[in-house]
């Protein structure tokens, strides 16, 4: 292999450095790591279950608090009716449209705030100020606004996810290393190429990271809106919760409860995922592996 | 004394004057040589404002002729990096002139600075991207370049992935890349074990040879001074000043444990010991 005997060529004691940064990765440390990533979640899944079924094995508000013996077998009935399936659609279709507002909303403010000095010390306290609002506060203002509707629905969303997106921008492009900005100068980055090849990379990182927060405070946005703003001949997950609560179907509640939980692991899997791949790109995951 | 040809500026530039004599003033020697790739003339860098202004560089003027080597050396905190800054033009000059005869200039740091997104090869590449190359030709150049500091095959290797000694490489396969007539180098190799270090003189030295370049090299290390340079300036400490220059005598063998340099490296010692007891450090 070239690769080979250029190591003799370019050998100085700094080559003990690479360790086994150059062995290849073989299909048995991937399985290795997929199980070591699996066996906590599973632990923690059985713990709560257990915990679960202890509590509800006391007798306390049993009217209310069905086990996990009634609720999956009720979750799985739910699960072969259309109506289920609708209402998670039409969540998804809300959460996307809202998000993507609130990513495009969010990316744009940030990019100018970063950049503009003026903006920076105007704006750039309002979103953080905007950050620490709970979504839910906006919601008779957005009932006002938009009536019961789905847009005062992503209004709320898109207040609560992009200021969190903006800030994650900024936090990037502030933190872009110096050593980094010099060599990019030498090298004759300016203006526009500057941004696209320098400070936009540099960024994403805290990009990633404000986007996964934004993520958080979008889907509260939008579990809230659905609980409040109840549009007729759309039954969403909101809509299902509250309708099994009012017919006093706790079994029904508890299994949309856990639906909603397993939507926001899912989603929170992608973005985890994105952001550890970004990371082990730049080595960053190297330094916390032990051994 | 006999191999080293330094010569000392004007008396008023401290004690030291007096204890090379026989030593001339050399501040228009390599204007003689003409042409100048780099002239810097009374130079001066302030940083901050007031009370709490700090004189960086004081006056300094040195000229860098086409085609040579020259080392800057000093303790820390005399201004080697700040007067690179000046002459890649990151940073103004309080006063003076910096000419750099409209010659393109690459700048090199202690940390190889690379991006840690990208792979070796694209780091080079962007430079070349930077530089106006039509994307059918980086590709190849990309690797050309890889190739000159012997990683033609660790091109898909991200930074972190790479030992430092290779890391330097690929900053200086991007410097090179910039194709500029003046390469500057803030100790390249500080952070390098003794060995790597040798290997990546020889490789510069090699470079060199094949492109001539002018090059101005910071150092605070004295050996590697003697053994890379043409000529080697030695600058005071704050404010920084030049207070001596060496012409190293060209041929023979130049490693970094040859008799040569190591007596030449001995008498930059003793001058710069000179200065530090001049500041009672």
């Amino acid at each position: 292999m070239a690769a080979d005997s250029e190591l003799l060529a370019i050998a100085g004691l700094d080559n003990l450095e690479l360790g086994g940064a150059l062995q290849p990765r073989g299909p048995g440390r991937a399985a290795k790591s997929i199980w070591a990533a699996t066996w906590p979640k599973l632990l923690a899944v059985a713990i709560v279950l257990i915990l679960w079924q202890l509590v509800v094995a006391t007798g306390w508000k049993s009217y209310v608090l069905k086990g996990p013996t009634v609720v999956f077998p009720t979750l799985w009935g739910l699960m072969h009716h259309r109506l289920l399936w609708q209402a998670v659609g039409i969540t998804l279709r809300r959460a996307v449209l809202g998000y993507a507002l609130a990513m495009v909303i969010g990316s744009v403010v940030g990019a100018f705030v970063a950049r503009i000095p003026p903006l920076r010390a105007g704006v750039g306290s309002i979103i953080t100020g905007l950050q620490v609002m709970p979504s839910i506060v906006w919601f008779p203002f957005a009932i006002i606004l938009f009536g019961i509707t789905t847009p005062a629905i992503l209004f709320v969303m898109v207040l609560g996810a992009a200021p969190s997106i903006a800030n994650g921008l900024i936090t990037g492009v502030d933190y872009t290393p110096p050593l980094l900005l010099k060599a990019g100068r030498t090298m004759g980055l300016r203006g526009y190429n500057l941004y696209r090849y320098l400070i936009l990379p540099a960024s994403l990182p805290a990009y990633v990271a404000g986007m996964k927060q934004g993520w958080a405070f979008a889907f509260r946005g939008l579990m809230a809106g659905e609980l409040l703003v109840l549009i007729i001949g759309q039954p969403s997950i909101g809509v299902l919760e509250n309708t099994y609560q009012d017919l006093d179907f706790f079994a029904g509640a508890t299994s949309i409860l856990i639906v909603i939980l397993i939507i926001g692991i899912a989603v929170d899997t992608l973005f985890t995922a994105a952001d550890r791949a970004v990371r082990r790109r730049r080595g960053l995951l190297e330094a916390g592996r032990v051994g | 004394m006999s191999m080293s040809s330094g010569r000392s500026t004007p008396p008023d530039s401290g004690p030291g004057a007096s204890a090379f004599p026989g030593l001339t003033i050399v501040a228009d020697r390599a204007a003689e040589q003409a042409p100048a790739a780099v002239r810097l003339t009374d130079v001066s860098k302030v940083y901050g404002q007031g009370r709490g202004a700090l004189l960086a560089l004081d006056k300094v003027s040195l000229s860098v002729a086409a085609g040579e080597f020259v080392c800057i050396i000093g303790a820390s905190g005399c201004g080697k990096s700040t007067l690179l800054s000046l002459v890649a033009g990151l940073d103004p000059a309080t006063s003076g002139q910096i000419d750099t005869a409209g010659l393109k200039v690459s700048l090199m740091f202690q940390e190889p600075a690379l991006f840690p997104w990208l792979t070796a090869a694209r780091n080079v590449e962007l430079a070349l991207r930077a530089r106006g190359v039509p994307k059918a030709q980086r590709r190849a150049q990309t690797q050309e370049l890889l190739e000159t500091v012997h990683l033609g095959g660790f091109g898909d290797k991200r930074p972190h992935e790479l030992s430092g000694g290779m890391r330097q490489r690929v900053a200086m396969a991007r410097a090179l890349a910039q194709d500029a007539d003046v390469l500057l180098m803030d100790e390249p190799f500080g952070a390098l074990d003794a060995m790597t270090r040798d290997l990546l003189h020889e490789e510069l030295e090699r470079i060199c040879a094949e492109r001539t370049m002018t090059v101005l090299f910071v150092t605070h290390n004295v050996r590697e001074a003697a053994r890379l340079g043409d000529r080697v300036v030695i600058l005071s400490s704050r404010p920084g000043r030049v207070i001596e220059e060496y012409d190293v005598p060209k041929g023979g063998d130049r490693g970094e444990d040859s008799h040569e340099v190591a007596e030449l490296a001995a008498t930059m010692t003793g001058r710069l010991r000179q200065e530090m007891r001049r500041h009672g450090s």
